[in-house]
Formats: C-alpha cells, sequence, structure tokens
C-alpha cells in the first residue's frame, strides 16, 4: 500500500524549472533515499509533498500525517524541549497535556536525550537538537516521516548520532524519505534510492541498482564521493 | 522662589503629571494594537491594503506631530461643524501617530525571525492564528525591546506637544509659572519629572529584558 504517491509533479520558480513531471510512490514501511547535486530538485520535492510550496502541477495524495525534519532544525528558541515536542500534540491534535508529555518523555528517552527536557534549544548541540526536532516531528505519530537534508548543517561527529536515531526509527518500521548527501548511510539503508538531476529522476532503484548504474550522470556524482 | 513656593508648585505638577500620564498610557492602549494592524497591512500581500498602510505610515510619519494634534482638533469642525472634545483629539492623534512608529517597529521584529520558524509551525499543524500568537510574537517582542524602549521615551517627552491645542498638563503648568514667578526653577523641576519618568520606564525594559534572556 503506498503512503505516498507524487504524480506528475511539476514546479517552476520564475523562469526555473526545478521540477519537471516527478513522480514517486512511497510504500508502507519503505525507506527511500533522494541523492542528487544541489539545485537538482530534491528540497523542493519534499516542500512540494509537505505543502510549504504549491506545485504548479500534478498531484500528491498522502495517507495520514507527515512529519518533516528540517536541515536546520528550526526549533522553537522560546519554548523548552519537552514544550518543543508537546506543544502540536497538545493544541493541534488536543491530547490531554499530561498525556502529551508521558510520551514526549518517552520520546525524549529513547532519542537519549532524558536530561533535556527542561533545557532550551540554544543549550543543545546541533545533533541534540536534530534529535530533539526528530521527537517533535514523531510525537504527532506521522504515518511517513520526511528529512530534508538532516545532517547537512552538523560536523561528521554529530552527523553520526543523528544517522544512529534514523536507523533506529528504520528498525521500527517507520515510512521514511530521506534527503541527504551521506551515500554510505542511504546506501546502507535504504529500501530504494532516488537520484535527481536537473529536476527529473535520472535513475531510480536498490542502493546496488543505483551504485551500479550506467547512467553517466549517476556516475559522474558518485564519483565525487 | 522660596523653598515652600517650590513646594506648592511640585504639588501642581503631581497633579499636571496625572494628565501626561494619561496621554502617555492611553497612547500605548490604542497606538500598540493600531500599530500592529498598521503593520500586518504593511506586510499584506493583497495590494490595495499594503499600499493603504504604506500612505497612512508616510503621512504620519512625515509630518510634523504638532501638526496633527492641531489637525485633529479642528478638522472636525471646519469640515464637518461638529467639535471634538480637546483631550478626545489629542489621544487620537497621539495614537495615530506613535502606531505608525510602532508599525515599523513590529515589521523589524517580524522580519527578523527565520522563516524556519513560520514553516515548521505549519508543518507540525498548528492554524496561522496559533503561528502568530504562539511563535511569531514572543520572538518578536524580545527583539523590538531595545527599540520599543526609546519609543516609548520618545513618547513619555512627546507628550507635552498636547499643550499646543490647549490640555494643560505639566509643559504647559511649569512655561506659565516661569513666566509669572519670572524664575527657570519650574522648569529644572519639570524636568526633574520627565527624567523620573523615563527612569521608569527604562527600568521597565532592562527588566522585561532581562526576564527574556532565558532564550536566545
Amino acid at each position: 500500500m503506498s503512503v505516498l504517491t507524487v504524480s506528475n509533479l511539476q514546479k517552476s520558480f520564475g523562469k526555473t524549472k526545478v521540477l519537471k513531471d516527478i513522480s514517486l510512490a512511497v510504500e508502507d514501511g519503505e525507506i527511500v533515499s533522494i541523492i542528487g547535486s544541489s539545485g537538482s530538485g530534491k528540497s523542493t520535492l519534499l516542500r512540494c509533498i509537505t505543502k510549504l510550496e504549491t506545485p504548479d502541477a500534478g498531484e500528491i495524495q498522502a495517507e495520514g500525517k507527515m512529519g518533516l525534519v528540517f536541515q536546520n532544525f528550526n526549533l522553537f528558541p522560546h519554548y523548552t524541549v519537552l514544550r518543543n515536542i508537546t506543544e502540536a500534540p497538545v493544541h493541534v491534535m488536543k491530547i490531554p497535556k499530561e498525556t502529551a508529555e508521558m510520551e514526549a518523555v518517552e520520546l525524549l528517552m529513547r532519542l537519549g536525550l532524558a536530561d533535556k527536557a527542561r533545557a532550551y534549544p540554544h543549550q543543545l548541540s546541533g545533533g541534540q537538537s536534530q534529535r530533539v526536532s526528530i521527537a517533535r516531528a514523531l510525537a504527532l505519530k506521522p504515518n511517513i516521516l520526511l528529512f530534508d537534508e538532516p545532517t547537512s548543517a552538523l560536523d561528521p561527529e554529530l552527523t553520526g548520532e543523528v544517522l544512529k536515531v534514523i536507523k533506529s526509527l528504520a528498525d521500527m518500521n517507520m515510512t521514511m524519505v530521506i534527503v541527504t548527501h551521506e551515500m554510505g548511510f542511504a546506501k546502507e539503508i535504504s529500501d530504494r534510492i532516488v537520484f535527481m538531476d536537473k529536476g527529473v529522476i535520472a535513475e531510480e532503484g536498490t542502493p546496488e541498482e543505483v551504485f551500479a548504474s550506467d547512467n553517466v550522470r549517476v556516475k559522474e556524482f558518485l564519483g565525487k564521493f | 522662589m522660596a523653598a515652600a513656593e517650590i513646594l506648592k508648585f511640585t504639588g501642581y505638577m503631581c497633579e499636571a503629571a496625572k494628565t501626561t500620564l494619561g496621554v502617555f498610557f492611553l497612547t500605548l492602549l490604542f497606538g500598540l494594537p493600531l500599530g500592529m494592524a498598521a503593520c500586518l497591512g504593511r506586510m499584506s500581500k493583497i495590494f490595495p491594503i499594503r499600499f493603504i498602510t504604506k500612505i497612512y505610515l508616510l503621512i504620519m510619519r512625515g509630518t510634523p506631530l504638532l501638526l496633527q494634534l492641531m489637525f485633529f482638533k479642528y478638522a472636525p469642525y471646519y469640515i464637518f461643524g461638529v467639535t471634538m472634545e480637546t483631550y478626545t483629539a489629542g489621544i487620537l492623534a497621539f495614537s495615530v501617530n506613535y502606531a505608525a512608529y510602532f508599525a515599523e517597529i513590529y515589521r523589524g521584529g517580524m522580519e527578523s525571525i527565520p522563516k524556519g520558524q513560520k514553516e515548521a509551525a505549519f508543518v507540525l499543524g498548528f492554524t496561522k492564528t496559533q503561528t502568530f500568537f504562539k511563535i511569531t510574537l514572543p520572538q518578536v517582542i524580545k527583539r523590538i525591546l531595545p527599540p520599543m524602549g526609546s519609543e516609548f521615551m520618545t513618547l513619555v517627552k512627546d507628550t507635552s506637544l498636547i499643550q499646543i491645542i490647549g490640555v494643560a498638563e505639566m509643559y504647559k503648568l511649569a512655561t506659565q509659572t516661569m513666566s509669572r514667578e519670572v524664575t527657570v526653577i519650574p522648569l529644572v523641576v519639570a524636568g526633574v519629572f520627565y527624567l523620573v519618568m523615563n527612569a521608569v520606564v527604562d527600568k521597565f525594559f532592562t527588566t522585561v529584558e532581562k526576564k527574556l534572556s532565558y532564550y536566545h
């Protein structure tokens, strides 16, 4: 069953066609990594899926709720870690505050941040911030979790702790779409890799297939790593 | 002026200070929300709203408050033949004038909030109203405290302008007493009154800034 179906998506900014006829389906429990050079349209695709951008043409169908993890975390600086996580469940989903807080504490424990519940975002490292933002997205119990370059703002050491968390979500069969530049990680974790180039999906398949692809652009891109 | 006279004058000044404070607080009461409305109008995606707001901001900030006070006092009579109560006209002029400055301060604050904040709120499912009151406004308030503090202090001093339309307040009392008694002491006393008021405003803002320093 598809959790997310994108059909014939098109998006331009001014005269630049960023997405040219993108179609993509994500099955329940599947992990799809989207790779490609900067400007290939990866982030725009994610932003269209999450309705942060309005597509010019095409359709997006999603089952249930979606969660999005940003490159720059976008935590709310004036709220504690706990409130960053509970604010949406309490005020959007109308879950009782006590329940939301219990669930948030559980999430924080799972992500190794139990002692940070009362901290403010500026007191966290980049890796901790990104884990909190993952917890914030998970608190809404999404059917699918989307990551927009979740480790691009982090140094290699902190990248590791975030990737570990994403891996643990994979072990729990979370459906995920991950835009990433971490090739090794994408290869290891993905069921499917989508290679985007100049607004189209140039190659798509299992990690083995994509990494062994004869496509010139794929070879060029992967050769850089 | 003898000591007893100065003391007596200070007593009168305390009475006049009530009017000054009245102008100050009423201007804030009406001007702060009106300023937010004007700020949202100025940032509106709808061109006519944005255009009209821009004109309003230009007129209010581009002409003397003194002139605006006279206008609000006399225009209703000259144009419609109705008289507006002097104090009401004064408060009206102050409110629409200060709202224009507040609007630009708000706008500066709003535009300094990273776009990602709104985007995160949107993806989490907050409504526009929730996003404004829960996410944007609290962060805007923290960021605009320094310019707002200065604006409040300017307002304390500007209240003296209302005497041009005949409202008796501290400045008027001080200058009248000066002429009658042939001494500058009333001016010095008035200066102390304004200074103390602004010291309180300053203290208020530093306290709030400190209170909000728990996050960056």
